[in-house]
C-alpha cells in the first residue's frame, strides 16, 4: 500500500513537471476557452508562431474564479495576464489594483457599444437571449415584457446570478429595462422559472433534455447547433427592449515580469490571429476583424436592436443590493 | 523491587495520532490561511445574521427530512435483501446500490430530471392516465427525491451489511421458537438495524448538509439556499473569505453538535464469526413475495435515474471521445488521482483503526485515550461537512506563498479527495477490523506479534476483501469528484468529471453523456473486481 | 527452563461497573494448580491478569521475585492457551506453531527441529501443512499446546481449553499437560469446571468464590478439606 501510495504520487508530480523555459507568457482564463474544443490551443500555436515565445494557458473553472485566483494570489501571481472576465466584473477587477493600463492601441476593437475602459481590452461579446424550442413553442415571447408577464405553464430554466455571469447577465437586463420596478417583474416572472441552477451547464442540459423549452442563454446558441449539429430546432427570442450584452475582456497584471510580451499578446488579440477563432470555438462574437467571413449560421442569429449595458462602476456599486432585492423578489 | 520491562507509548497509538493530526491540519490550516489572506470582521449586521438564520433552518430541515426518508427506505429493503440471501441478481442489486454516491452528482440530477421532472417518464405516465397534470419536483420535494436516491442506497447497502453479521444460529433458533416475521424483526433485526442506525444516519445527514449541485439544481430558486451554497457563494462570487471561514465553521460546529448528540446513542455493531456466507434463513419462504415487492421497487426507483444515464450515454459518439488526446489524458490523470486518493484514504483508516484497536484493548482506557477516541470517531465524519471549496481555497494560497502552487496541486487534490473518501472506507473497514481484533487480539499480544508483522501475517490475510472493497470505494468516489479537480485547474490537469463539465460547458452534452456513462462504467468494475476477492477467512 | 513461582500480592480489580475482585495468592514453581469456582468467581479473569491481558488497579503481580507492572503479555514469562480462537485461521499448522518461536517467522534449523519436536510430542506429526479447519476440535488445541511448548516460557496458563471435548478425549488432552508439566517442570495453572480433571492432573488446586481465591493446597489437602466455606457446596458433597 504504502510503495502504491509512493509510485501514486511520484506519478502525480510527473503529470505537471514544468516545461522548456523559453520566454515565457503566462495567461489564466477560464477552463472552457483552453478546452481541446476551444479557441485556446488554436490561439497558442498562432501566438506562438509570430513570436520566440511560449504561451501558458492556465485554466481555473470560470471567469469568477480566474479572478479570485488574481486575488488569492495578490502580488506574487505568476500570471502576465488575465483573459475572459467579462465587463460586469471589470470594476470590481480595477479595484483591486492590481492591473495596469494596457497602453495598447485599440482601434481594430470593434463593439456595438463604445469601450473607453483603459485597463481592460475586449476580445469578444455576445447579447443574453432567451433561447426556446421551436418544436414546443410555437410563439415565443416577442418581449422581455412578454416573457414577464407570459403563461406560466411555459416554463424556463435560468441561473443564478449569485453564482453565474448569465445569471447575473438576466439580473443586470431586467433592471436596465425595468429600473426601480425590478423586483415586481421578478416576481411576476418567477411563475415562469422552472427552476435556477448554479451555472449555465445544468440549465442548458435541462433545456436540450427538453425539461424546459425555454433557458437563458445567449444570441449566439443557435449557431452552435445549426453549424455542428445542423439543426435549427433552438432559436433566440428577439426582444425590442434591447438585449444585455456581456462583452469579454482581458487586462496586464502589475506584477507581470514581462509586460512588453504581454502587451505583444493584447495587441495581437485584436486581430485576426485571434479573432479567426472565436466565432466557432468560443460561440461568441469576435471584437475585432477577422480574416474571412462568418459562417451563415451567424448572419441567421438574432441581432439586436439595442445593446444594454450599465457601467461597470453602476454594477459594481449596486450588485449586492440587487440580488437582495432578487431574492426578496423570488422568495416570496 | 525489581521490574520487568515497560511499554513505551505503543507505535498504533502513536500512528493514530499522527493520522489525526494530519486530518486536523489538512482541515484547520485552510480556514486559518483564507483569515489571513483578508483578516477583515466578517460582516455581523442583524439583517445577516437573519439571513444566516433562515439558511441555517432550511438546511437542518431539508438534512433532517432526506436522512429520515432515506434511513425509513432503506430499513424495509435491507431487510428484504438480507432475508433473500440467494435469488440470482442480488449480487448485482448489491453492487449497484453502491453506484450512486460515486457519480457526479450532476449527471445523478439529470438522470433524476429525465425520470421525475416535468418532461420526465412518471410525469408523462401521470399525465397519460388524466389523472394529474405535469409532476412539479422543484423544491424541497426535489431535494428530498436526489437525496433519497443517493442516500437509501448507501444506507441499505450499510444495514445488509449489519444484518448479515447476524449469526447463524441467532436463524436456528429462530426457526426453533417458530419467529413470525414480526419475531424476527423484534428480535434479532431490530437490535441489529439500531446500533447500525445512528452511524449511518449520522453519515447520509452530513452528506445532505454537504450537498451542493442537488440543492441548487432540483431546489428551484433561492429560497432552497443552504449553508453550503452560502460558503460557495461567499468565497466565489462575493470573495469574502472570513465571512466563508465562519459559515464554514458554522456548518462544522452544527454538525459536531449533532454528532457528540448522536454519538451517545451510538455502539458498536457487533461483529460476530461465521460472516463470508450469508445465512439461509428461515423467514425467507413465508416473507418471499413482500420482499420481492420490496426489492423491485427499491430497485426501480434506483435504477430508473441510472437507465436514463445509461441510454443517454449509450447514443454518445464513442469514437469521436476516444479519439482525443485529452480523454485519454484526463483518464491517466483521473486513475492515478483515484489511486493515490483510494492509497491515502487506506492508510489514514487504518492508522486511526488501529489506533483505536489498540485503545480498545484496555477494557478501562484512561480518559485522555477516550477523548483521543472520540476524536478519531468524529475526524472520520465531520471531514464531510468541511467545503472543499474552502479546503481548496485556503490550501491554494498556502501553497502560492510557499510557490509550490503548480507542482502541489495534484496532490492536494489528492489529499481532498483522500479525506472525502476517508468516512466511507471507515465504515466499510471498521466492523471488519473490530471482529477481527475481538477474535485475534488476545493471540497476537501473547505472541508478540504487533505493527508491521501483524499487519503482514493477520491483518492484511484476513482483512483484505474488506481492504479492497474500501479502497474500491474510495477511488470509485475520487474518480467521480469533481469539486476538489475544479478549483486548482490548469490546462494540464484535467480529470474526468472536469472534462465532462467541459464538454456540458461548451454545448457537448452529448459526448458529456459518454463520459458520464463511462464513469459509472468504471466504477462499478472497481467495486466489482473488489467483490471478487476471496472473502478472509474468518477463524475456526 | 523450570517454572517460576507466582506471587499476586494484594492485587484489586474491578471491571467497569462490576463488584470489586481482591487476589493475594502464590503459586508455588513448578506446581500444577487446577483453578475451580462456580461461574463469575474470577477464574478467567485472575489469569487474564497473570498473563496481562488485563492491568490490576492496586496490587503487584510477582514472577520469581520480579515485578511484572505493566509489561506487555508477549513479554512476561509466561504463556496461555485459550478456550477458543487460539489459531490464525488463514495460516497451516507449522506456521501457526512456528510464531511461537518467532513473530517474524525467522527460522534457523534448530528452530525447525524444535517445532518438528513439539508437534511428535503433541501427536500432530504429518499434519504441518494443514489449515486448522482441515483438523478436529482436539487436534486444534493439541496445535496451541505445542505452540505453547516451543515458546518455552516458565508458566503455562490454561483457560478451559479442553471444555468442548468428550470426556476420553478431555482425558488424552490433561494426560498430555500433565507429561508436559513433569517432564519440563514448567508451573501450570488450569482454569476447569470439572473438579474431577483437577484431581486427574494437578498437582495443586486453588478455591476461588466472589472475585478471591478462598483457597489454594494440595489436591488432596483441598479436597478433603472441610474448612473452605463455600467449597462443600460448590462441590455438591
Amino acid at each position: 500500500m504504502l510503495r502504491l501510495l509512493t509510485l501514486c504520487l511520484a506519478a502525480l508530480l510527473a503529470l505537471v513537471l514544468p516545461a522548456s523555459a523559453k520566454d515565457k507568457l503566462t495567461v489564466y482564463t477560464y477552463d472552457s476557452f483552453v478546452s481541446d474544443w476551444g479557441p485556446g490551443p488554436k490561439i497558442k500555436t498562432a501566438f506562438e508562431a509570430t513570436c520566440e515565445c511560449e504561451l501558458e494557458w492556465v485554466a481555473v473553472a470560470d471567469a469568477v474564479a480566474t479572478l479570485n485566483r488574481i486575488k488569492l494570489e495578490g502580488a506574487g501571481s505568476k500570471a502576465d495576464i488575465l483573459l475572459g472576465i467579462d465587463s460586469s466584473l471589470t470594476a470590481e477587477a480595477s479595484a483591486t489594483g492590481l492591473f495596469e493600463e494596457h497602453g495598447i492601441k485599440t482601434e481594430n476593437v470593434n463593439l456595438p457599444v463604445d469601450w473607453t475602459d483603459k485597463t481592460f481590452v475586449p476580445y469578444d461579446y455576445g447579447h443574453f437571449a432567451i433561447i426556446y424550442d421551436s418544436e414546443k413553442i410555437k410563439t415565443p415571447p416577442a418581449s422581455l415584457d412578454d416573457l414577464v408577464n407570459g403563461d406560466p405553464d411555459q416554463k424556463i430554466v435560468i441561473q443564478d446570478p449569485r453564482t453565474s455571469s448569465p445569471g447575473l447577465g438576466l439580473l443586470l437586463w431586467i433592471k436596465a429595462v425595468y429600473g426601480d420596478k425590478a423586483g415586481e417583474a421578478w416576481t411576476k416572472l418567477s411563475n415562469r422559472v422552472l427552476t435556477v441552477t448554479p451555472g449555465w451547464s445544468e440549465a442548458y442540459g435541462m433545456f436540450t433534455t427538453g425539461e424546459a423549452p425555454m433557458v437563458l442563454s445567449y444570441t449566439t446558441s443557435p449557431a452552435y447547433h445549426m453549424v455542428a449539429e445542423s439543426t435549427d430546432r433552438y432559436r433566440a427570442a428577439s426582444f425590442p427592449e434591447g438585449h444585455y450584452m456581456q462583452i469579454e475582456v482581458a487586462g496586464i497584471l502589475k506584477s507581470s515580469q514581462n509586460k512588453p510580451l504581454a502587451r505583444r499578446f493584447l495587441d495581437f488579440m485584436t486581430g485576426p490571429g485571434f479573432q479567426d477563432h472565436i466565432p466557432t470555438n468560443n460561440w461568441m462574437w469576435p471584437a475585432g476583424k477577422t480574416s474571412d467571413a462568418l459562417p451563415d449560421a451567424f448572419d441567421k442569429l438574432v441581432k439586436p436592436a439595442k445593446s444594454l449595458l450599465l457601467s461597470a462602476d453602476e454594477v459594481n456599486a449596486n450588485r449586492k443590493a440587487w440580488i437582495d432585492e432578487w431574492l426578496k423578489a423570488t422568495t416570496r | 523491587m525489581q521490574r520487568l520491562r515497560t511499554s513505551g507509548p505503543k507505535p498504533a497509538v502513536l500512528a493514530g495520532a499522527v493520522a489525526l493530526g494530519c486530518i486536523g491540519l489538512a482541515v484547520v490550516t485552510p480556514m486559518l490561511a483564507l483569515v489571513a489572506v483578508a483578516p477583515a470582521m466578517p460582516d455581523l449586521s442583524a439583517d445577516y445574521l437573519g439571513f444566516v438564520w433562515s439558511i441555517t433552518k432550511f438546511t437542518l430541515l431539508q438534512a433532517g427530512l432526506s436522512t429520515a426518508l432515506s434511513v425509513l427506505a432503506a430499513i424495509p429493503l435491507a431487510r428484504a435483501l438480507a432475508r433473500q440471501a440467494t435469488f440470482p441478481g442480488r449480487r448485482i442489486v448489491l453492487r449497484l446500490l453502491a453506484l450512486p454516491l460515486a457519480l457526479p452528482a450532476l449527471v445523478v440530477v439529470l438522470g433524476l430530471i429525465e425520470v421525475w421532472g416535468r418532461q420526465g417518464w412518471i410525469s408523462t405516465i401521470v399525465q397519460a392516465t388524466g389523472l394529474a397534470g405535469p409532476l412539479n419536483i422543484y423544491g424541497l420535494s426535489g431535494i428530498l427525491i436526489a437525496h433519497v436516491f443517493f442516500n437509501m442506497a448507501l444506507a441499505a447497502r450499510l444495514l445488509v451489511a449489519s444484518l448479515e453479521q447476524i449469526p447463524p444460529e441467532n436463524w436456528r433458533l429462530a426457526a426453533q421458537l417458530s419467529f413470525t416475521s414480526r419475531h424476527v424483526f423484534r428480535h434479532i433485526e431490530w437490535p441489529v438495524i439500531r446500533s447500525a442506525l445512528p452511524g449511518i444516519a449520522s453519515l447520509v445527514f452530513m452528506l445532505c448538509i454537504a450537498s451542493f449541485a442537488v440543492v441548487l439544481v432540483l431546489g428551484g430558486g433561492p429560497k432552497a439556499t443552504t449553508l453550503e451554497v452560502a460558503i460557495y457563494q461567499s468565497l466565489r462570487f462575493d470573495f469574502d473569505p472570513p465571512r466563508a471561514v465562519l459559515l464554514a465553521a458554522l456548518q462544522l460546529a452544527l454538525c459536531a453538535g449533532l454528532f457528540v448528540l448522536g454519538g451517545r446513542m451510538a455502539t458498536d455493531i457487533a461483529v460476530m464469526s461465521g460472516v463470508g456466507k450469508p445465512a439461509r434463513r428461515p423467514d425467507r419462504f413465508a416473507s418471499r413475495r413482500t420482499d420481492a415487492l420490496v426489492i423491485a421497487a427499491g430497485l426501480a426507483f434506483l435504477a430508473l435515474p441510472m437507465l436514463a444515464i445509461f441510454l443517454s450515454g449509450v447514443m454518445a459518439p464513442f469514437s469521436v471521445i476516444v479519439s482525443q488526446s485529452v480523454f485519454w489524458q484526463a483518464l491517466t490523470t483521473s486513475l492515478v488521482l483515484a489511486l493515490t486518493a483510494a492509497s491515502l484514504a487506506l492508510v489514514m483508516a487504518w492508522s486511526l483503526l488501529a489506533a483505536q484497536r489498540t485503545i480498545m484493548r484496555r477494557r478501562t482506557p484512561s480518559r485522555a485515550a477516550s477523548a483521543f477516541m472520540s476524536c478519531m470517531q468524529a475526524s472520520g465524519s465531520l471531514i464531510l461537512v468541511v467545503p472543499p471549496v474552502v479546503i481548496g481555497a485556503g490550501w491554494f494560497v498556502v501553497l502560492h506563498r510557499t510557490g509550490l502552487a503548480n507542482s502541489a496541486a495534484p496532490v492536494i487534490v489528492a489529499i481532498v479527495n483522500a479525506l472525502m473518501a476517508l468516512p466511507f472506507a471507515l465504515r466499510i473497514l471498521r466492523p471488519a477490523v473490530v471482529g477481527q481484533a475481538q477474535i485475534h487480539d488476545r493471540l497476537c499480544a501473547s505472541l508478540g506479534l504487533s505493527g508491521l508483522q501483524r499487519w503482514r501475517l493477520v491483518d492484511l490475510p484476513v482483512l483484505a476483501r474488506s481492504f479492497a472493497l474500501a479502497f474500491a470505494f474510495a477511488a470509485a468516489l475520487s474518480i467521480g469528484d469533481l469539486g476538489a479537480a475544479a478549483l486548482f485547474g490548469s490546462a494540464d490537469f484535467v480529470t474526468l468529471p472536469l472534462l465532462l463539465l467541459q464538454k456540458m460547458g461548451s454545448y457537448r452534452s452529448v459526448e458529456a453523456a459518454g463520459i458520464a456513462l463511462l464513469l459509472a462504467g468504471f466504477c462499478l468494475f472497481l467495486i466489482w473486481l473488489a467483490e471478487r476477492l476471496k472473502p478472509g477467512e474468518q477463524n475456526s | 527452563m523450570t517454572g517460576a513461582a507466582i506471587h499476586l500480592d494484594d492485587v484489586n480489580f474491578a471491571y467497569p461497573g462490576g463488584d470489586p475482585l481482591h487476589f493475594s495468592t502464590t503459586f508455588e514453581a513448578g506446581s500444577f494448580t487446577g483453578l475451580i469456582g462456580p461461574s463469575g468467581s474470577g477464574k478467567t479473569t485472575l489469569i487474564n491478569l497473570i498473563a496481562g491481558f488485563e492491568e490490576p488497579a492496586s496490587g503487584h503481580i510477582i514472577f520469581d521475585g520480579v515485578d511484572a507492572g505493566v509489561t506487555e503479555p508477549a513479554d512476561r514469562p509466561v504463556t496461555m492457551v485459550f478456550q477458543d480462537n487460539n489459531l490464525f485461521a488463514h495460516l497451516d499448522v507449522f506456521t501457526n506453531i512456528a510464531l511461537g518461536v518467532s513473530a517474524s517467522l525467522d527460522l534457523s534449523g534448530d528452530d525447525k527441529a524444535r517445532i518438528t519436536t513439539s508437534m511428535e510430542e503433541t501427536g500432530l506429526s504429518g499434519l504441518g501443512k494443514r489449515l486448522p479447519r482441515e483438523l478436529s476440535g482436539g487436534q486444534r488445541q493439541r496445535v496451541a499446546i505445542a505452540r505453547a511448548l516451543v515458546r518455552d516460557r516458565p508458566v503455562l496458563l490454561l483457560d478451559e481449553p479442553f471444555a468442548a471435548l468428550g470426556p476420553a478425549l478431555r482425558r488424552d488432552m490433561l494426560r498430555l499437560v500433565s507429561n508436559i508439566h513433569k517432564q519440563r517442570a514448567m508451573t501450570v495453572i488450569l482454569v476447569s469446571h470439572d473438579p474431577a480433571d483437577v484431581k486427574f492432573a494437578a498437582t495443586h488446586a486453588a478455591f476461588m468464590d466472589a472475585g478471591r481465591v478462598i483457597a489454594n493446597r494440595p489436591v488432596d489437602a483441598l479436597f478433603s478439606a472441610s474448612d473452605i466455606p463455600g467449597l462443600q457446596g460448590y462441590l455438591g458433597t
